[in-house]
């Protein structure tokens, strides 16, 4: 069971994760941040290897990537950067980024990579799930990778029943049909659709990310599922010159 | 060997539909009507019936006699350049908007490079009221004003693609971006023979109206209906992918497709895909793309806007892989004389890309007696100011 799946076992509930992407502000800040965030109550992370056409990523995310690509950032150099992670962060980690990246570092040299640095498990919001099914799983099982998938409002229920049974961690709720860092208050609409995800009884639990951005939004997404996950509005948050006192500040509203 | 799409979405190695979930469903939606709706009787008469009083098709087939004195062959152009708003693009757009009405979408958007796919998408939603919201990058708005200025008068929104490098393939992610946000009322018409499937197959069915066209032109002016080679250009390869169609199981004719090699192919300013490319995943299909190690993408160049793209679209892979079609590049220079020796021999003043495949023929050994049809994709009015600027006119 790698750390993702004893989290969940241990506690669903309230639930924070934090999204970043590698080597932004500064292309050195990589594990600094994990550390930080760590310290500051983030329960697990997603760290996002940037791509040069993130089509599922909203302005925020998108600059962040290029700025992170500007400066050097690659796959290898994410992986050497995070070569002590373990030594210096306990709680589980996610990669996060577009499945061509992925294919160019080779998917078994990638997951063995992962596997080797400590990290859990992996979002790649355009791997389909017919290749994931196929080529991906014996890979992600043998280095005991989490693969997440995403649902959103129109997902249908036949499609979510496979998603669980192909889950082994936990389920992304997307909050609505929107690309990341999104200002769509959850509305009515948004806890009608995650009431019909939670009486579905589903084996996995979920997270519900895209759209929360503070204390206001991460509560109310903790009244259906197990936590909630920010992205866009703690990167927007980052600041260069003050990295360790831009996380406190913006992690402090969460603390109880 | 089969060179069209299979059940999958695949052809051979290439195509699938890598997208995020937030797509899934319309293009799942899409994936599962595409092929009834193209094939309904009510919707083919409209097709046929709007390609033939609107677009103006057929379009001719043209034995160029001065250029076939020259090359020593038979050289047929198909003359695109003829249709409603200038190139092939329209026979696509035509298509799309039938069927997105079909779907009950009310809201159009598109991407595009030079605006000639945004001018046929603005056409199109005009001519049956829908609203047009067209994604141009920033770079682009700034070099090709005419267009911009046509898709406003047809009453399109045209909007400013302003992230990456502000060209095609980010116009392309913003359009993407925006179907993200607007899952349920809105259709995208993508331009060419790219995307996840199925658009790679109904975009290249949408456009075969230009080999069915051929064939049937051939027979009458040549007693053969096939010809010995096609060439098209390829940027995506809309145009091509629709001239090489119904000639693709007929081993006996020679398909070439002509990439733009831009300053050169080891310029580091080039869009010549097949030769620079890596198999990889880019708008949501397997393909070869130009890209890093590092699997990111990398900035074409072409001087024509319409070839100015990192990518090709997967059945071209497909032909490029199995060596079922020959893929060559020409350099900006070369496809600008080609185009000023078509105007001054025959009369035509040609699209810089259409004057891609052109410049090929320069590069052809003939025996004497070929017939050769090069797919005349689009006229060069849209590219005066690169001509005049080009040659001092």
């Amino acid at each position: 069971m790698n750390r993702l799946q004893q989290l969940f076992q241990k506690q669903q509930k309230d639930l924070l994760s934090i999204y970043y992407t590698a080597g932004y502000p500064n292309l050195g800040d990589t594990l600094k941040i994990a550390e930080t965030l760590e310290q500051n109550g983030a329960n697990f992370l997603e760290i996002g290897f940037p791509y040069s056409d993130p089509v599922a990523d909203g302005p925020v995310i998108q600059a962040s990537s290029k700025q992170a690509l500007d400066g050097g950032m690659t796959l290898h150099l994410l992986f050497e950067q995070l070569k002590d992670l373990r030594q210096k962060v306990t709680i589980p980690i996610l990669l996060m980024g577009y499945v061509n990246v992925v294919l160019q570092y080779g998917v078994e040299e990638f997951c063995k990579k992962c596997r080797e640095v400590g990290v859990d498990g992996c979002i790649i919001p355009d791997l389909p799930m017919y290749e994931y099914e196929e080529l991906y799983q014996p890979v992600f099982e043998k280095y005991e990778l989490s693969n997440i998938f995403l649902v959103t409002p129109q997902t249908s229920e036949e499609r979510i029943r496979k998603i669980d049974a192909l889950s082994n961690a936990f389920i992304y709720l997307v909050s609505s049909s929107a690309t990341t860092g999104s200002n769509l208050a959850l509305s009515t609409q948004s806890s009608d659709y995650f009431k019909r995800i939670a009486d579905m009884e589903l084996k996995n639990p979920f997270m519900i990310g895209f759209g929360i951005s503070d204390k206001a939004t991460y509560d109310s997404a903790n009244k259906y599922a197990s936590g909630a996950i920010i992205g866009s509005a703690f990167v927007k948050n980052l600041k260069q010159d003050d990295l360790e006192g831009s996380i406190k500040e913006f992690m402090v509203q969460f603390s109880v | 060997m089969n060179y069209f799409v299979d059940e999958r979405g695949y052809y051979g190695d290439f195509g699938g539909a890598y997208i995020p979930e937030m797509l899934y469903p319309n293009v799942e939606e899409l994936r599962q009507q595409y092929q009834r709706i193209i094939d309904d009787e009510q919707f083919k008469k409209e097709f046929k019936a709007l390609l033939k009083d609107y677009v103006g098709r057929p379009s001719p087939l043209y034995l160029a006699k001065r250029l076939s004195e020259k090359y020593g062959a038979n050289i047929f152009l198909k003359r695109e350049d003829l249709n409603h708003t200038g190139a092939h693009k329209i026979n696509n757009t035509i298509g799309q908007i039938l069927l997105a009405e079909k779907l009950g979408k009310k809201r159009i958007i598109a991407e595009t490079g030079a605006g000639q796919h945004g001018v046929a998408t603005a056409t199109v939603c005009a001519l049956r009221g829908l609203e047009c919201v067209v994604y141009m990058g920033e770079v682009d708005i700034k070099r090709q004003a005419p267009n911009v200025a046509r898709m406003k008068m047809l009453g399109a929104k045209v909007v400013a693609a302003t992230s990456g490098s502000k060209t095609l393939k980010d116009a392309t992610n913003e359009a993407m971006r925006d179907w993200i946000n607007n899952p349920v009322d809105t259709h995208y018409i993508i331009g060419s023979v790219v995307g996840p499937h199925p658009y790679p197959d109904m975009v290249a069915q949408f456009q075969s109206i230009i080999s069915f066209e051929t064939k049937k032109q051939l027979k009458e002016q040549t007693g053969n209906e096939l010809p010995d080679y096609v060439l098209a250009c390829v940027g995506g390869g809309s145009n091509a992918m629709g001239m090489f169609y119904h000639f693709i199981d007929d081993q006996s004719v020679r398909l070439i497709a002509v990439e733009a090699a831009g300053r050169g192919v080891d310029s580091g300013f080039s869009a010549a895909t097949t030769t620079l490319g890596k198999e990889g995943v880019l708008h949501g299909s397997r393909s070869i793309l130009m890209q890093t190690e590092d699997g990111q993408v990398v900035e074409p160049h072409s001087v024509s806007a319409g070839l100015d793209y990192p990518g090709i679209g997967p059945q071209h892979a497909h032909l490029f892989k199995t060596g079922r079609g020959k893929y060559v590049s020409i350099t900006d220079d070369e496809s600008l004389n080609a185009g000023l020796l078509l105007t001054q021999y025959e009369g035509i003043i040609p699209a810089i890309e259409s004057a891609h495949a052109l410049a090929y023929l320069e590069k052809m050994e003939f025996k004497g007696g070929e017939n050769v049809v090069v797919c005349l994709s689009g006229r060069g009015d849209k590219d005066m100011e690169t001509y005049m600027k080009y040659f001092n006119l």
